[in-house]
């Protein structure tokens, strides 16, 4: 099923409760040999989900927005973090078929759009029958592949506020080679520099802990801090990453993640300062 | 239009022809194509988006087609290799730069490569190799370590020369099929809607296991022909590659040994294969405790693998000279460590993939492989056919590096052929291969060696375990080559090494790229950096004053009067290794702290062919009556360019263009036997009876005009031209009795490398030549991250004779991609690596330039004194990454893969000063 509008995918969901996909490039990685699964619901052509839109209130990112898309729009520089991001989903092939949506749903804790989003402040839309609500992405995600979507419901485009102004964005993640590789750990950056001090800013981190998230301990700690302090400050020092829980897989050992996280946030912090 | 669009047929556009296809709501793109269009130019390395083979352009931009429905091409423009080479002046100038770089090796990842490059050159034509290597990101190589792709799609020209002649560049003799679209892979042979065949596997490491009633399922289940089992099998339910070790069942009986262990295939029609579910089939499993390291496995007590084999232990292998013991004793300086590799998968883009049919009375095997003879010896006693009754005819090859020796696919297709009675196809998912093929041993390796103050080496004793898996494979040749190499190509009197091959619950450990050597050669090469240092010594000048020289005994006693390399290829690194050395310190001087650059070097050795073992290859040719020469060329082009360099060799020996010869691949009823493409051994020892060939041929068409061997031939239309200092004779094929197979004129040479037994202490010739090689790699550790860089490597390798420089930059590039994939990322853990997302293997963007200095110390055994070079590139590689990572970070890790993990605990108790 391939609907074209909001109505028409609303309507086939209700029918036969089939598999919503878009890119499909979670959908088939995930499949077994012998499942063979026809009853899917593919929105990615519903003119409603497509397209980037600056709103009144900041930005509509439809949810069946390509990575790819992201790259080419002209977004502010606080989305430079969810552009590097996008750059880093898996190569050009999986940018140009993969959407944001997707990599939301699929909720992996190694979803490379997750922690940029969380520090723009991201909200998911979602239709239903019943109406249309509205989930910060936080409260969305409740845990590896796992979100808050009923049955009848679908995600229809990701809400960004303003962005502090000033405001610039970074993203850093770590794998074992250069591309085409599950983090091991990421740091995404929403940072606004005043008179040399970090005025706002926003962390999260990825990849080590079952979903990404933000570390406002961390957060609160360098908000006044000069780009020497932030070179010279260890995060992990005063519970700035106590929210992590990171464990060890054949990428690397829950130690590591927890040494190296400290690193990346600030490397990321720096990068998103530029000439700072 | 409501809004809905058609569910059941989908229309587009295919290179321009607009196409209307039946397809089910997620039927895959990259399915349709080739199955219900016939394009079978896109090819299927992993179907989850990872490989990239699958690449095509949908309305202009690159997708994985393994990823997309079909569904989502319904109105759009979609592009494939063929189309693009056919249409598209770019491709067509981007496949004449790929053949002028030799940028295809096996060929497999082409059409993904080139279709992502039109992608990018549509965009840019003169992309700089960031763009490049981001644009191609997306397609995994295992051939050519990139540089060349980057190369030929920066446009980079071409460094052709000659007609073809021994040492000659030119163009690989196949390598127009393979950019333009149309090389045929295992998977791509078989007819549309063939019968298929779905192999059952253990999903344990090790199980028990009884079936219920097959005939009542296959009955009960629509489109499905047949299931096999070991009950099915005619002849032995065993094959092997060692006569003495043979021990796989085809289908395992009652016990599974490893997980992805095969223990019944299910034959149906394509629907109804994809759509088999394995949790009906009838199975019963009962999980039995396994053991999956050495460790375990030779611990007192445990359960044996094999009931015939004590220990757990396969084979040993040993070698001993001198007397280590004392010599150790005697050094001024001995050092010791213990280091440890893991499994390493081949990961060739093409998972094992064939076609069978019962042809008259005889079975038809089409697949992908490195030795379709041993193919045929194998099915002989599978099958209880006599072997004149079974035809193997080798498909392109997507790579092997060593697993594609042994049996996958081919028992599978023939029975289910001759069960059925019609044609067959199978191919392995990326999965199931991973799970059931062969990996490099991981090893477990003591090392102890001495040096005099003097800086030479006073003793070597080595001790090495081998996790050799649940069946024998080429674990024997390991066990035996490995204690014959370990010492590195050095001279060193006083030497004993210990090898000893064990039994796990994992796959079957087989044949990789070097037979153990590389994982020997980490252990030596390290801790000679470790004695240079303690010797406050250079380490290149340390392994040129130990080097071995002609006329010095290896140590297997062996003496090379002439053709040893090693000397020519440590010192044809000296202006690099100084440059590098200063660089790095400049570097380390005024960078801030944390990025940290080292220069590592390392050597090695590696005999070509066989070990002690007879070894032939046989090579015939023949001319037409109208004049043509025909080359039957049956050593395997797996990628590494044996169509090319045995054809120049022959060329050169009869005295004609290599392009004029005319060639007959691989096909056991077409072309002798040519050994199997494994243990460097195709230039060399096909090579010989190439050249050995040319030669005969030649001397047979001087003779019948009595011309000397001075003259020059010339084939024409139905002639040849004999011109003799002065004299001209003119041959007219047409009017000459044709013989054996329609020729006027044949020959068939064979050649086998005169090797001799090795005694109990592994004193002999083992080999009749070796090859040798030195590399150096820069790196750059950044020390907070554990990661490693590299960021240049600077490759000399004596290959006797270059016959194709070309292709041996090709193999020296691919081998050293393989060799850093060992060293920083890759490792096989059965169970938790089987695909190409969790297991990693070097991108565009991991492999940096690489020099390459082609060595020539001409070997008097090698045609026109070429040797092999194969297996050699990736020895050294490891090692000097490691080496070159010591002295950047200033931390000697002994295992590998060097994960970025790994790196940053030993830097971090390097800081802490433990």
């Amino acid at each position: 099923m391939v609907p074209t509008s909001t109505t028409d995918a609303l309507e086939m969901l209700a029918e036969t409760g089939p598999r919503i996909v878009a890119g499909c490039t979670d959908f088939f990685p995930a499949q077994k040999r012998g499942e063979v699964i026809e009853n899917i619901l593919d929105i990615s052509r519903v003119a409603e989900f497509r397209g980037i839109r600056e709103t009144d209130d900041g930005w509509r990112i439809g949810a069946a927005t390509t990575w790819t898309e992201i790259v080419r729009a002209p977004l502010p520089d606080a989305f430079t973090g969810l552009k590097q991001a996008a750059r880093e989903v898996g190569s050009v092939q999986i940018q140009n078929r993969g959407t944001l949506a997707g990599n939301i749903c699929n909720a992996s804790p190694a979803a490379d759009g997750v922690p940029p989003l969380l520090t723009l402040d991201a909200a998911v839309e979602i239709v239903s029958a019943r109406g249309a609500r509205i989930v910060p992405l936080e409260r969305f995600i409740l845990g590896p592949r796992l979100i808050d979507l009923a049955a009848d419901e679908i995600v229809s485009a990701l809400l960004i506020p303003k962005v502090p102004r000033g405001a610039a964005g970074a993203f850093v993640k770590l794998g074992s080679r250069r591309h085409m590789v599950i983090s091991i750990a990421m740091v995404a950056v929403v940072a606004a520099i005043s008179d040399g001090r970090v005025a706002d800013i926003r962390i999260a981190v990825g990849s080590c802990a079952p979903v990404a998230v933000r570390l406002p301990e961390l957060e609160a700690r360098l908000r006044g801090m000069t780009r020497d302090e932030v070179a010279a400050m260890d995060a992990a020092a005063t519970g700035g990453l106590d929210a992590l829980s990171p464990i060890s897989d054949v990428r690397g050992t829950s130690e590591y993640r927890r040494s190296v996280v400290a690193e990346l946030c600030r490397r990321a912090v720096l990068q998103s300062g530029g000439e700072w | 239009m409501d809004g809905r669009m058609s569910e059941n047929t989908v229309d587009f556009t295919l290179n321009g022809q607009a196409v209307s296809v039946a397809a089910a709501p997620g039927d895959r793109l990259s399915e349709v194509l080739r199955e219900r269009i016939g394009a079978r130019d896109v090819k299927i390395g992993c179907n989850a988006g990872d490989c990239g083979a699958c690449s095509v352009l949908l309305d202009g931009e690159t997708v994985c087609s393994c990823i997309v429905t079909a569904q989502q091409a319904q109105g759009c423009e979609v592009e494939t290799l063929s189309g693009l080479y056919r249409s598209d002046p770019l491709a067509r100038r981007l496949a004449e730069s790929f053949e002028d770089h030799g940028a295809a090796q096996c060929g497999i990842c082409t059409p993904g490569m080139m279709v992502s490059a039109v992608a990018l050159l549509r965009q840019t034509q003169t992309p700089d190799e960031d763009e490049i290597k981001e644009a191609l990101a997306g397609v995994l190589c295992r051939c050519t370590g990139y540089r060349k792709i980057i190369d030929a799609v920066a446009q980079v020209p071409g460094r052709l020369d000659g007609d073809g002649g021994v040492g000659a560049a030119i163009r690989r003799l196949d390598g127009l099929a393979k950019v333009s679209g149309t090389e045929q892979f295992g998977d791509d042979v078989a007819p549309q809607g063939t019968l298929e065949i779905r192999v059952v596997r253990s999903p344990f490491h090790r199980a028990a296991f009884s079936f219920g009633d097959l005939d009542a399922w296959c009955a009960g289940h629509d489109g499905i022909e047949a299931v096999l089992t070991s009950a099915d099998i005619p002849g032995r339910n065993a094959f092997g590659v060692i006569p003495a070790f043979v021990d796989q069942p085809v289908f395992a009986e009652s016990i599974a040994r490893f997980r992805g262990e095969a223990v019944a295939a299910v034959v149906g029609s394509p629907e109804a294969i994809r759509r088999f579910d394995e949790t009906g089939f009838p199975i019963e499993w009962r999980e039995l405790d396994a053991v999956l390291d050495t460790a375990g496995a030779e611990a007192t007590g445990g359960a044996l693998i094999h009931d015939d084999r004590a220990g757990n232990v396969m084979c040993r292998g040993h070698v001993s000279r001198g007397d280590h013991e004392a010599a150790l004793a005697a050094a001024d300086i001995v050092v010791e460590a213990r280091y440890r590799s893991g499994f390493v998968e081949h990961a060739y883009i093409e998972p094992e993939a064939g076609f069978a049919q019962v042809v008259e009375d005889r079975v038809e095997i089409h697949a992908c492989t490195q030795a379709p003879v041993m193919d045929l010896d194998s099915l002989e006693i599978i099958l209880g056919m006599d072997r004149s009754r079974i035809r193997i005819v080798p498909t392109g090859v997507g790579g092997g590096f060593g697993s594609k020796l042994d049996l996958s696919v081919q028992p599978y297709l023939a029975l289910a052929a001759l069960k059925t009675g019609r044609p067959v196809r199978l191919t392995y998912s990326r999965i199931e291969s991973m799970q059931s093929t062969t990996k490099r041993h991981p090893s477990e390796i003591t090392l102890r060696i001495g040096a005099r103050q003097d800086g030479r080496i006073s003793g070597f004793a080595f001790s090495g375990a081998f996790n050799t898996g649940a069946y024998a494979s080429w674990g024997p040749t390991v066990a035996n080559r490995v204690p014959v190499h370990a010492s590195g190509p050095y001279l060193i009197a006083d030497y004993r090494a210990d090898s000893r091959a064990i039994h796990t619950n994992c796959p079957p450990s087989g044949a990789f790229r070097g037979f153990g050597v590389p994982q020997s050669a980490i252990a030596q090469e390290t801790l000679f950096d470790e004695l240079a240092e303690r010797l406050g010594m250079d380490p290149l000048e340390f392994r040129i004053v130990n080097a071995l020289r002609d006329g010095e005994p290896t140590v297997c006693g062996q003496v090379f009067e002439q053709g040893v390399g090693i000397v020519a290829c440590l010192d044809a690194l000296r202006p690099a290794w100084t440059d590098a050395r200063a660089a790095v310190a400049a570097f380390n001087a005024t960078t801030s702290p944390g990025l940290r650059r080292g220069v590592g070097v390392a050597a090695g050795w590696y005999g070509c062919g066989n070990t002690s073992l007879p070894n032939p290859s046989t090579i015939r040719a023949g001319v037409r009556p109208d004049g043509t020469v025909v080359l039957h060329q049956g050593a395997m082009d797996i990628g590494q360019g044996a169509n090319t360099v045995i054809t120049q060799i022959f060329a050169t020996a009869l005295g004609v263009p290599a392009r004029s010869v005319a060639r007959l691949d691989a096909d056991t009823d077409i072309t002798p036997d040519a050994g199997k493409t494994s243990a460097s051994r195709q230039t060399f020892v096909s090579g010989n009876a190439a050249r050995l060939c040319g030669e005969a041929l030649r001397a047979a068409i001087l003779r019948h005009v009595n011309a000397s061997d001075a003259a020059t031939l010339r084939f024409e239309e139905a002639r040849i031209l004999v011109e003799d200092t002065g004299r001209h004779h003119e041959i007219s094929t047409a009017r000459l009795a044709p013989g054996l197979m329609g020729y006027v004129f044949s020959a068939e040479e064979t050649y086998d490398p005169p090797t001799r037994p090795l005694d109990e202490n592994g004193q002999g010739h083992p080999y009749a030549q070796f090859g040798y090689a030195a590399q150096l790699a820069v790196v750059e550790v950044d020390e907070a991250l554990g990661t490693v860089r590299p960021i240049r490597f600077v490759a000399a390798h004596d290959v006797g004779r270059a016959i194709n420089p070309m292709l041996v930059e090709g193999q020296v590039q691919g081998g050293i991609a393989q060799g850093l994939g060992m060293a920083l990322m890759e490792e096989y853990i059965p169970g938790r690596t089987e695909n190409l997302h969790d297991y990693l293997i070097p991108t565009i963007g991991d492999v940096p330039p690489i020099d390459t200095i082609i060595v020539e110390v001409p070997d008097a055994h090698g045609p026109y004194g070429a040797k092999g070079l194969g297996e050699h590139v990736l020895i050294p590689t490891a090692p000097a990454l490691l080496n070159a990572i010591a002295h950047a970070s200033g931390v000697r890790i002994r295992s590998v893969p060097v994960t970025p993990s790994n790196l940053r605990k030993a830097i971090e108790e390097r800081e802490n000063g433990r």
